[in-house]
């Protein structure tokens, strides 16, 4: 039975101070600040961990980005960059750099904030973050050290037998186990905010959506150690090659899954930068967090559209797994992409911009780079990343599109014009509000997020259309001089290959951009300690 | 707010738009669901992933075997085979080569067996662009049937090793 202040015993069917959803007494023993500027409770250690854990992410994302020009420029025909051994090299430095590092490290710095700053709680523990972070730094750093040294020519998906230096695995071990550990130490703050009672109620939707994705961390972790380490230790030459096929199957139970985790994470920043940016609120609780329990719970089986074109996996299975399963996991993508754009038009209707039928979203607020890098990444993702995915995991479509560049041109529309564009946006309060530091020439990284979306959809498109003449992705001579029989693509196809390296290099451009200003506000920018952050 | 707590009794039915939005999205998820199947059986392209495991020094000597049976010329240092209609047709994968030129009949049906001598290799043929995975420790069964004449090349799809760009092979498909 719960009781008020003053003792007196609560009427029933009425709710106490306690109980009320909120915060309540937080669990920091002083090691906290309130936020200038929104009055939420910021927890030092978690604000140092998502300091450093953000500044790793845009390292990476250097990297990646520097690797991406090169690929563009020597996959547009008339420049032909890099000779061929050095386009495979870089082919492989890009995916791990862009879709493991830059992506997870992000995503962690976001886990540690959902978990403290909106539970008002500290975080669980000072020590395991740094071993969490220490072992994805070395990781991070072995993958790259054996990738330059041209040990690990293997792509990202490094499909045994071709094998890479012992490093190079380790590497991904170590990164994978730190991970791991971080995802655990989220989990342990979400334990400990229930436990000290930092707040009633049931937690925010971000926090949920971040919990969803945590979840499904644990298990593409545990796929990816089930693969690894029988990797690893053939590397070392101690064990027989494990099967090729098999190693296919699990490989993408970690590849396929850690895109969910991606989603997942994605759209919580989605609603997190709906409310920064324009107040949005979500309409149904129940609707929002029930699509998320659908990504958690079908999303596994969905990997089978990796191996369509597979032998060893028999047409029954493939059927089963890219109907029913497939489809429970875009329906949850069908929902949010409803309610999150719902949830703006109700937002800017209620402020008055209530003229026509889209009259809320030319009045949105499209100089704020958090606004409109998150409005942008839904619109690619949700249409052109849906639309090719959907249909690229259609049993005899993919059959005329596996292995082309119809593939990098629809993960190009979901983990870059969706879940990169959408973490840049999130950077754009993270930096203001985490590091307390502004960002200069603001009229600039107003413009960022449409030349990025823009470059990087007309590369995506054009991949998309080379690959249906049949261009091959991961190729780096589709002239084939030199081959054995002749071999080679029409001018259509040329031409769309000149597309990709425009669009591409319009892209970098747009990623340039935001990697000059952010370095520049994180390192140089004015303090904004003590202040409301500038509107933007 | 998606940042705050939900006021209690937030657990609630979808509204009537919502309603209506996620109804849409089932019935358009059962059509495609049900798709899958029907387009299996009505479809006249589909990869079944007929496969048998085989050793890569196994599936060599078959393969041997096929173009020492049905040899009928030479093209650039490889074997040119033309194997009766209905027969299985070997084709190896190897870095950095597709092994023999087949030479087949249009309209005719073959079993065609393909296989990995070292790493994954891409079967892809051009121009019609067609796909499939190619693993080694497997033999692939394509049961295919040419509907046009004229000479196709296949290209190696997947990354393969540092001159997986000049692997090219040749199939020739006669009236
Ligand atoms: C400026 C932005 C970017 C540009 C211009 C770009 C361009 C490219 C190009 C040209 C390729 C090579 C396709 C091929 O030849 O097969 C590629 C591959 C790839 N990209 Fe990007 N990219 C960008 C950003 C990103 C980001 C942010 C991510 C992940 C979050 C990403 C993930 C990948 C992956 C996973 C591959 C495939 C690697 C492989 O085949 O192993 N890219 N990209
Ligand atoms: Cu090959
Ligand atoms: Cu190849």
């Amino acid at each position: 039975m719960a009781t008020t202040a003053n003792g007196l015993a609560v009427l029933e069917g009425q709710v106490s101070d306690e109980e009320k959803p909120g915060f309540k007494t937080g669990n920091h023993a002083g090691q906290v600040r309130t936020c200038d500027t929104t009055g939420l409770p910021v927890c030092l250690t978690a604000q140092r961990f998502i300091r450093l854990n953000a500044v790793a992410a845009v390292v990476f994302l250097l990297v990646g980005g520097v690797a991406a020009l090169l690929l563009a420029l020597t996959r547009w025909p008339t420049v032909h960059l890099l000779p061929a051994d050095w386009y495979y090299r870089v082919l492989t430095a890009h995916g791990l750099n862009m879709l493991i590092l830059w992506i997870i490290f992000m995503e962690i710095a976001i886990l540690y904030f959902a978990g403290t700053t909106l539970l008002n709680s500290r975080l669980a523990s000072k020590g395991t973050a740094w071993v969490a972070f220490g072992l994805m730094v070395a990781g991070a750093l072995a993958i790259n050290g054996a990738v330059w040294s041209g040990k690990a020519d293997v792509m990202m998906t490094s499909y045994v037998p071709l094998q890479a230096h012992w490093s190079f695995y380790l590497g991904i071990i170590l990164f994978a186990v730190g991970a791991l550990i971080a995802v655990i130490n989220f989990l342990a703050t979400l334990y400990i905010a229930k436990r000290d009672k930092t707040y009633a109620g049931s937690v925010p939707l971000v926090v949920f959506g971040a919990t969803a994705a945590a979840i499904i961390a644990v298990v593409t972790l545990l796929h990816g150690a089930v693969v690894m380490i029988p990797t690893f230790l053939w590397s070392l030459g101690l064990t027989e090659a494990p099967d090729a096929a098999w190693y296919r199957l699990v490989w993408w139970g970690l590849g396929h899954q850690s895109q969910q985790i991606n989603v997942c994470a994605m759209v919580s920043v989605w609603y997190l930068l709906g409310t920064l940016t324009v107040g949005a609120k979500p309409l149904n609780q129940a609707v929002c967090r029930g699509a998320f329990v659908l990504y958690i719970l079908f999303i596994n089986l969905a990997s089978a559209h990796h191996l369509l074109v597979d032998p060893g996996v028999g047409a029954g299975w493939k059927i089963w797994n890219t109907s029913y399963a497939m489809y429970l996991a875009v329906l949850a993508s069908m929902i949010h992409g409803f309610t999150v754009p719902a949830s703006v038009e109700v937002a800017m209707r209620k402020k008055g911009h209530d003229k026509g039928l889209f009259g809320w979203l030319f009045a949105a607020p499209w100089k704020n780079p958090g606004f409109s890098a998150f409005f942008l990444s839904l619109v690619i993702f949700g249409f052109l990343g849906g639309i090719t995915g959907v249909t690229l995991g259609t049993q005899q479509i993919n059959i005329i599109a596996h292995n082309t560049l119809r593939i990098p041109g629809h993960f190009h529309t979901t983990v870059v014009g969706g879940t990169s564009l959408a973490f840049m946006g999130l950077a754009y309060y993270v930096v203001p509000l985490i590091f307390q530091k502004e960002y200069p020439a603001k009229a600039l990284a107003r413009l960022q997020p449409f030349v990025f979306a823009g470059g990087i959809t007309l590369m995506a498109i054009a991949m998309s259309f080379a690959g249906s003449y049949g261009v091959p992705r991961r190729h780096w001579d589709i002239n084939f001089t030199g081959a054995q029989f002749a071999a080679g693509f029409d001018s259509t196809a040329h031409l769309m290959m000149g597309l990709v390296g425009i669009g591409g290099t319009i892209a970098f451009t747009g990623l340039l951009i935001f990697l000059l200003l952010t370095v520049a506000a994180v390192f140089f920018g004015r303090s904004n300690a003590g202040k409301k952050m500038e509107a933007w | 707010m998606s940042i705050s707590f939900p006021e209690q009794g937030w657990f609630k039915a979808p509204s009537a738009g919502e309603r209506l939005w996620i109804g849409l999205a089932i019935a358009w998820c059962i059509v495609l669901t049900l798709a899958m199947p029907y387009w299996h059986f009505k479809g006249k392209q589909n990869s079944t992933g007929e496969a048998y495991r085989v050793t890569p020094a196994e599936f060599y000597q078959r393969a041997q075997k096929f173009i020492e049976a049905y040899k009928v010329g030479e093209d650039r240092y490889t074997a040119i085979v033309q194997p009766p209609p209905g027969t299985d047709v070997y084709l190896t994968a190897r870095m950095w080569r597709w092994d023999p030129v087949l030479k087949l009949k249009k309209d005719q049906t073959y079993r065609l067996h393909v296989g990995s001598m070292d790493l994954n290799h891409g079967f892809s043929l051009q121009p019609v662009n067609m796909n499939f995975q190619v693993v080694p420790g497997y033999d692939h069964v394509l049961t295919l049937t040419p509907t046009r004449a004229g000479e196709y090349s296949i290209v190696c799809n997947e990354f393969c090793g540092v001159g997986h760009h000049t692997m090219a092979g040749k199939i020739i498909v006669e009236e």
